[in-house]
Order: structure tokens, then C-alpha cells, then sequence
């Protein structure tokens, strides 16, 4: 159902809200896109006029600099026409609806709106909503799905890596709470990697997990044994207070992530982590800055990937020529 | 009164184990036989049955109605209107109106409102605990005495288990029926789907059964300790039937309802983030479903409900956490039923005695059957017509439900309240 | 002339000796020469020999400067550009396979202008066909030709080129 919201009839990219029901022949499309406009960032001009005349609109329910930069950042090197609003929750639940938010925006001709918003689901509600001509990019939505992060993941791993089909790949901390682990699961498996491990204790794991396409493992070592990519979630301080850890040093103790716990991959084994990154609670800052790490190439990946998503979602609908 | 007969419709009274083709006689509001005509009898109305089921009036043992303070949602008018076209005679009224059934002005006003929209038969549930809070308890005894038929504590989380042994104790000493949703506030925590496969996936707020199975413990262990009388209500998975059929082996005076909606959908048919689905409790998974379809047919659950909720269009439009649970669910309860039986999950008769005899026995009713001298109470219905569910036949004021444009058999053709025809 | 049997290293000799006269002629200083992909990269690499400029051939890719991406969408597999990094003030010599509606020449000039700001920019093709839409035309051409409606003329290579005319898919 997720591909038919998503999907216009002849099988390209309307809305961008999750990975699940997208094939691996469009998420490999997404990435070589993202490959031509990684391409310019070495270049003296970055811009681009292909979305030249449009408007996007990045409506941003959940404080967030990093993600909102770089999609601000790629909508301006696509020409287009960009707007940031940042509705703290508390306005809204003082003043409109979600639904209201919408629909004023839609009134000024906004072409595109990239949203993130601490509910499940709000992005898939949005895209119902909108106008027919309008597109929506999902920037995150509550524990859900944040494709946008999992894609550059992929075209990092890709960069490195380039064949997916050997892999095995560690996704280590709190999936429960993860909206990019979600995320990163389906990617994963539907460009076929060997397997996908999820490494967490239980009270961060969510039920039935496996149904996924996981393997669970609650001990570190062994979990990474033969890794080929460590991937880092990073740990909020909320889990502590609500009783699903007892504090950060002992969750680093079994799950943070040493030089000699990264010893246990593969030695060619790549680390990443969507960021900000906690230092000393999920990771040690000598393996985030050590050479394993691919971290801040995730972040200059970051702006290819959003432009190529933006790009092919904006394309024209209906019959092409 | 009008004297009314009802002609050659297939009779099910589970009641009186009738199902057989025959006439139903009725005068001064009351069934006066099923069997032969009366000597003398002249009908002033003749309702053709032919091809249709004649059987009593349904008796639902939970609704919301929206009156009073909700309006917005609905009416007293307009949903005694859709309850009346969907063959439903009898109402119970959750307590969490607004305000709250808890003083015998509410539930009176109630009354007075049920009246004037020519449909007196809804049956208040008063608040166990003022205000639905959970501390203090209510008087039960003068909402009883103004018309309240059990206690309940709708939606509402009653956390402290002290509070909840002397309110039962209390109500028990009123000889009241307490009708209770279980459910652990705290393992709820605040969830918005059924804790499984489905809302790992979408990453849904999600609630165990286990908040539902360890709050319907707690409160079996307190009925046996003060002999309340406790009818669990919109059970939703298959642990609490068997702890309910345990209860009732261990000879514990305890009955049981499922919302019909549990019957047929589990969390696979929910279309990603649709808020039609919402509900609490969640939709579960298909061995739930399946094992909720045997308890009724073994009488482990005694009874089916709606569990009407209409909502306004407001509420359901936002993503799924944030919007208000509940289906609107008067007029789809036959043909519901009706597929149960296609289903054969259930027969026919034991489908309507789910529906009629049963509640009627939970709640104490003279009612629920075709027995003569009782009010009569008939719904007639034709098993194979066929409507969709749109504008043009939809009466409930909220049109939240799944079924939205989707084809439905089974159709209420006449429905009778006390010997008056309010539907036809 | 049959464009079946159109000589190809004859033509790119002609253009060669062409652009020499027009470098004369216009006072083309340090000319850097841009090829257009694909086609036009392989005549530019050919004239790049002939002409014998040490500067590397400049490339040059129009995918994102097309003017029918509302109509129809993306081509995911781009090459970014290659050029150096200040056009301010040079001589370009742009090149590519065949000028026909005249888009693509737009849509190259749009790119090299977001570059900075060239002196001068000639134009030269391999073969210039009927059909143009917007008011441009090359300094030079190999050769022109009239095709009939629904013809589509296309160069192939890298090796060996040669030039085909087809029917396009759909045409009345």
C-alpha cells in the first residue's frame, strides 16, 4: 500500500516517505541519481536548474539543524524556491492543526514539502492530504521511517563497498526508538545484502523484530563477529529515565563501540552512525575518528542523496512523452 | 396501542430455542404469541416477513451516543436513529459523557433526552468513581436509583487497586453490575497499536496483550474477593477467553463481551496509518481473532457488542497516533453477524442469541426475546439484501468506519421498540 | 548528398581546417575546446588531435540543463561535467555531433555561463540538419542536410563512427 501512495501509475517516485514497497531497481536508481549530483560538489558551480520556479517548503515539527541544513542546502543547489518552518509542538497544539498547517502552505503554491514530525505516519497522512500536483519528502516521521538517512547510508556503504550481496551488517543500539534503523533494515534487505544483525539489549529491541529480516543477538561480541559494516544508533538520554537502561556507562560497557570491540569485524569493517554522535556512550571517539569511520562522509553524502530524492520525485506526473 | 402481525418470517428467539417459519402477534406493546393466532385477534398493521428473519430486538451492551457535551460527534437523535435502522432496542451508555455519568442530573438528562428522541431504552452505565478519576467513588446507589443499570469506568484507567477493591465492594453492596474494559494504564502506556509484527514496522506506539490479561486478572482476584459481579467488556485477545473460561470453571460470576469489529479485523487488515483503524483496544493478530470467534461460539463470551464510537471527521485526520480511537459501528452489527455465520464461525441462532438473550440475561433485562407478555422488541431483517455504506445509508452522525464503500448483506427492514415501529 | 554514405574523416579534416580559419579570423587566444556528451566528445576528441591543443578536452553534459525536464523527468545515469574550473574570460569552442532544434546548444551556452562569464564561443558540428527551433546556429559545419518528417539522424561510436538515420519510434 505504502508503493501505491508512493508511486505514480507508471512506477516512478511521487512521494518519498519510506523505503518499504520501493524495489531494489528504484533504489539503485536513487543512488546512481545521487552519484551524478555527488559529482559537483567538487566543482566550482553546484547549482543545477532543474527545479528552477519551484518552491519547497521544509516544515520541520521536530527541531533538527543538521537534516534541515542539508536539505536546504540541496532544494538551492536544485534552483528551487526554498522555505524552512520550524512549528515547535507546542505551537501546534495551541494553534492549527496539522492539517491546517497544510493547507495555508498549499495556498501560497508550494510545489513540494519536505516534512519531520515526532508521529508515526505524519508524512503518510500529509501526502493523502495534499493537493494532487504535490509532492512530499519524509524527513523523518515519530519511530517510523527516515529514507532520506537510510539511502545515504546505502550510498555510502556502496561508495566503500560496492557490491551489497556479501555483506553482513551490524545495526547496533536503540532499534525500539529508531526510525532510521526501520529504515535501514528495509534498504538493506531489499538490495540484498547477506544479513542484516540487530545488536541491543531487550528493552530496546521491539517485539517480534525478526519479522524485519533480522538476526537478534544482545551480546556485542558476539554480534560482530565478521561485520563488514558496524552501524552506530545513537543513544537518547530519555532511555535512562524511563527505566529501559540503568546509565550510560554500563549500556558503553556492554554496547559501546572500542577499538577492540571493532577488532571482532572484519578488519576492512566500515563504522557509521546517522549522528550526532554521543561520545563515550555508543562510541569511542577514537573509532569516530579513527580510520574505519566513514561518518563524515555520511554527512557530505547527505546533500547528493536529497537532491537526487527531491529530483525524481518533483519529475512530471502522467504520461511522458 | 396498534396490534401488529408479523407474517411468515423464519422466528429466531434463542430464548425460547424457536426457529421455525411462522407469525408473530403483538398488542398494547407487548409479544402476545408466536405460535397460533389469538382468538379475535384484527391486526391493524400487517408486516410481510417473507424471506426474512423475525427476531428480537438487538441489545447493545456498549455505546457512546455523545450526549451530553460532545455533540460535535453526535446525538442522541441522530444515533437512536442509526440504532433503530440497524435493529438495535436496547442501548448501554458508556460513562465517559461529558460531564461524566456521575450524578444521578446526568444520568436523568440522559433519559429525558432518550425520551424526546422517541427511543427510551438507553440504558446509562454510571461512573464508578466521580469524575472517572479513579479516587473517589460515586453514588452509585442514587445513579441506580435514577435509571443507571450497571458501573463502568469506560476508557478510563482505574490505577489503584485499593480504590478499585472498595468500589467493587461498594457496588457489590448495591447488588450493581460492574462492566469493565481491563486495561494497565501503565503497560498501555500510551500505546495506539497492538504490540506486534505490524507496529514494529510502522513504528507504532504499541500496547502488550498483556495489559488487557494482567488487568483482567487483577480484577478477576478482586471479584472473587468481594463478590462484585463483574461483566468484562471489548475483550481483545485470545488469553483473556481462556482466563475468563477459567474463571467461570472455578464457578466465579463473571461475563464477557467482544466488540464485533474484533471478530473480523486483526492488524493485517489495517491499511498503513489509516485512522479507521484506530481503536482500543488494538486490532490484534489472526490466531486472536480466531480464538475470540471460538469463545463465542463455546459462550466463553457471553455476549457481542458495537462499541459504538462516531466521531466527527476532526478526529481521525492527523497520523494515526494523534487521532481519536473508535468506529462507528450501529449499522454495520448485522451485517457483521450475518458473515460470522457465512463465516461459520457461529449459527444463525447462536449469532442473534449473542446479540439479544444473552445481554439481556448479563444486564438482568426483561427483554431479548420473543416471549409472550414481554415488550416487544423485533427486529426484521433480510439476510441477502444488499447496501453500501455511503451518504445515501448511513444515519450515524460519525462516519468513522472501515467499512466506508464497501458493499454489506444483511438489512434491517423493520425494528419494533416496545410494541412501536421506529424503523422501516 | 545520401547521409548513408557520408565520409566522416573527410568531414572532421574540413572542420578542422574550418576552425583553424575561424581562430584566425576571430583572434581566438588559448582556445579551450568542449565537447558535448556523447557524440560531441567524440568528434571534439578527433579535432582536439588535429588542431593539437595541449589543454585537455573539456566535457561537457546537458542532462541537468535540458529544458524538457518538466515533460519528461530525469535520466539517472549522468556524468557530471568536466571543465575547468574558471571560464572567465576564454575562448571556448564548443563542439558536438549534430545541431538540430538548437536546444542542446542553448542548454550547453546556459551551462557554460554558470561557469563565469567567456570572451568569445564558436560553434562547430558535424552536421547541422533542418529543424531548428530556437535562433542559434553553428560557426561551422561539416555538412548540411534535409531530412524527411519522422527521420532522426544519429552519429555512433567511439569506434569506428558512423553516422545512421532512423525512423523515430511513434512518428506519424
Amino acid at each position: 500500500m505504502s508503493a501505491i501512495l508512493q508511486l505514480t501509475p507508471e512506477g516512478k517516485l511521487k512521494h518519498f516517505l519510506t523505503i518499504e514497497g520501493l524495489d531494489k531497481s528504484l533504489l539503485t536508481e536513487i543512488l546512481d541519481l545521487a552519484e551524478s549530483f555527488a559529482g559537483m560538489s567538487d566543482q566550482q558551480v553546484k547549482k543545477v536548474p532543474i527545479l528552477r520556479g519551484k518552491t519547497i517548503v521544509n516544515l520541520f515539527f521536530e527541531n533538527s539543524t543538521r537534516t534541515r541544513t542539508t536539505f536546504e542546502l540541496a532544494a538551492k543547489r536544485l534552483s528551487a524556491d526554498v522555505l524552512s518552518i520550524n512549528i515547535a509542538t507546542s505551537a501546534t497544539s495551541k494553534g492549527e492543526s496539522l492539517l491546517d498547517t497544510i493547507r495555508n502552505l498549499e495556498a501560497m503554491f508550494v510545489d513540494m514539502f519536505v516534512v519531520r514530525h515526532a508521529l508515526s505516519g505524519a508524512a503518510h497522512f500529509i501526502a493523502q492530504q495534499v493537493a494532487p500536483h504535490i509532492s512530499v519528502i519524509n524527513a523523518g516521521d515519530g519511530q517510523h521511517a527516515h529514507p532520506t538517512q537510510a539511502m545515504l547510508d546505502m550510498f555510502t556503504i556502496r561508495q566503500i563497498k560496492k557490491d551489497f550481496a556479501p555483506l553482513k551488517v551490524a545495526i547496533i543500539g536503540d532499534i525500539l526508538h529508531s526510525r532510521v534503523a526501520r529504515s535501514e533494515i528495509v534498504a538493506l534487505n531489499a538490495l540484498g545484502v547477506t544479513e542484516v544483525r540487530v545488536i541491543a539489549p531487550k528493552t530496546l529491541l521491539p517485539a517480534h523484530v525478526e519479522t524485519l529480516g533480522v538476526k537478534v543477538f544482545y551480546n556485542l561480541n558476539e554480534g560482530l563477529k565478521d561485520v563488514d559494516v558496524v552501524m552506530m544508533l545513537r543513544l537518547q538520554k530519555e532511555r535512562m529515565s524511563s527505566a529501559l537502561l540503568p546509565s550510560e556507562s554500563e549500556y558503553f560497557k556492554c554496547f559501546g563501540l572500542t577499538e577492540d570491540k571493532l577488532k571482532l569485524a572484519k578488519p576492512d569493517a566500515i563504522v557509521m552512525h546517522p549522528g550526532p554522535i554521543n561520545r563515550g556512550v555508543e562510541i569511542d571517539s577514537k573509532v569516530a575518528d579513527g580510520p574505519q569511520s566513514v561518518i563524515l562522509k555520511q554527512v557530505s553524502n547527505g546533500i547528493a542523496i536529497r537532491m537526487a530524492v527531491m529530483a525524481m520525485a518533483m519529475q512530471p506526473q502522467g504520461t511522458s512523452a | 396501542m396498534k396490534r401488529i402481525q408479523i407474517n411468515h418470517g423464519r422466528i429466531i428467539d434463542p430464548a425460547n430455542g424457536i426457529d421455525r417459519i411462522g407469525n408473530v402477534y403483538i398488542a398494547d406493546g407487548k409479544i402476545l404469541s408466536v405460535a397460533s393466532r389469538p382468538d379475535g385477534f384484527d391486526a391493524d398493521i400487517q408486516i410481510d416477513a417473507n424471506e426474512q428473519i423475525v427476531c428480537p430486538g438487538f441489545i447493545d451492551l456498549s455505546t457512546r451516543l455523545r450526549e451530553p457535551g460532545q455533540s460535535r460527534k453526535a446525538t442522541i437523535k441522530s444515533e437512536t436513529l442509526a440504532a433503530a435502522s440497524a435493529g438495535v432496542t436496547t442501548l448501554c451508555l458508556q460513562p465517559d459523557t461529558m460531564p461524566v455519568i456521575d450524578a444521578p442530573a446526568v444520568a436523568e438528562l440522559i433519559k429525558d433526552l432518550a425520551e424526546k428522541a422517541g427511543y427510551p431504552q438507553i440504558h446509562p452505565i454510571a461512573a464508578l468513581t466521580q469524575k472517572l478519576e479513579g479516587t473517589e467513588l460515586s453514588a452509585m446507589l442514587s445513579l441506580k436509583q435514577a435509571g443507571c443499570i450497571a458501573v463502568g469506568h469506560a476508557n478510563e484507567p482505574v490505577k489503584n487497586l485499593l480504590i478499585l477493591r472498595r468500589a467493587m465492594e461498594y457496588a457489590a453492596s448495591h447488588d450493581l453490575l460492574l462492566m469493565l474494559r481491563p486495561n494497565d494504564y501503565w503497560l498501555g502506556n500510551n500505546g495506539c497499536a497492538h504490540e506486534g509484527a505490524l507496529a514494529t514496522r510502522y513504528g507504532l506506539p504499541s500496547i502488550p496483550e498483556a495489559a488487557e490479561t494482567i488487568a483482567l486478572s487483577q480484577c478477576l482476584e478482586l471479584a472473587e474477593l468481594t463478590g462484585c459481579r463483574v461483566h468484562f467488556g471489548q475483550l481483545s485477545c485470545k488469553r483473556s477467553v481462556i482466563k475468563i473460561q477459567q474463571a467461570k470453571n472455578d464457578g466465579l460470576r463473571v461475563t464477557a463481551n467482544v466488540a464485533m469489529h474484533q471478530l473480523h479485523l486483526t492488524e493485517n487488515d489495517m491499511t498503513p496509518f489509516d485512522s479507521a483503524y484506530h481503536v482500543l483496544p488494538p486490532l490484534r493478530t489472526e490466531d486472536d481473532k480466531q480464538y475470540l470467534r471460538l469463545g463465542v461460539a463455546a459462550g466463553t463470551l457471553d455476549g457481542i457488542c458495537s462499541d459504538h464510537q462516531p466521531h466527527d471527521l476532526d478526529a481521525k485526520l492527523g497520523a494515526f497516533p494523534e487521532t481519536e480511537p473508535g468506529i462507528s459501528a450501529l449499522e454495520t452489527l448485522l451485517p457483521l453477524l450475518l458473515k460470522l455465520v457465512a463465516d461459520g464461525a457461529l449459527t444463525l441462532p447462536e449469532g442473534v442469541a449473542a446479540l439479544t438473550s444473552k445481554p439481556a440475561e448479563i444486564l438482568g433485562l426483561q427483554r431479548g426475546a420473543l416471549t409472550p407478555g414481554l415488550p416487544a422488541d423485533v427486529c426484521i431483517f433480510d439476510p441477502k439484501a444488499q447496501w453500501r455504506v455511503d451518504a445515501d445509508h448511513w444515519r450515524s452522525q460519525g462516519a468513522n468506519t472501515p467499512y466506508w464503500g464497501q458493499t454489506m448483506q444483511g438489512l434491517v427492514t423493520h425494528t419494533l421498540q416496545a410494541g412501536r415501529v421506529i424503523h422501516s | 548528398m545520401n547521409p548513408n554514405h557520408i565520409d566522416i574523416p573527410e568531414l572532421i579534416d574540413q572542420l578542422a581546417d574550418r576552425l583553424k580559419t575561424i581562430i584566425a579570423e576571430r583572434k581566438l587566444t588559448n582556445p579551450l575546446l568542449i565537447g558535448i556528451r556523447t557524440g560531441g566528445v567524440w568528434i571534439a576528441e578527433r579535432l582536439h588531435q588535429k588542431l593539437q591543443i595541449q589543454e585537455p578536452l573539456g566535457l561537457l553534459d546537458i542532462s541537468f540543463y535540458r529544458d524538457d525536464f518538466s515533460q519528461i523527468g530525469m535520466n539517472p545515469k549522468v556524468k557530471p561535467s568536466q571543465l575547468p574550473p574558471q571560464l572567465e574570460g576564454r575562448d571556448i569552442i564548443l563542439i558536438d555531433d549534430v545541431f538540430y532544434t538548437g536546444r542542446t546548444i542553448r542548454a550547453a551556452l546556459n551551462e557554460i555561463f554558470d561557469y563565469g562569464r567567456p570572451n568569445q564561443v564558436v560553434l562547430a558540428v558535424l552536421i547541422e540538419r533542418d529543424g531548428r527551433q530556437i535562433p542559434l546556429a553553428p560557426d561551422c559545419a561539416g555538412i548540411r542536410i534535409a531530412l524527411n518528417p519522422g527521420q532522426r539522424i544519429k552519429l555512433t561510436g567511439p569506434e569506428p563512427l558512423s553516422v545512421h538515420v532512423e525512423l523515430v519510434k511513434g512518428a506519424a
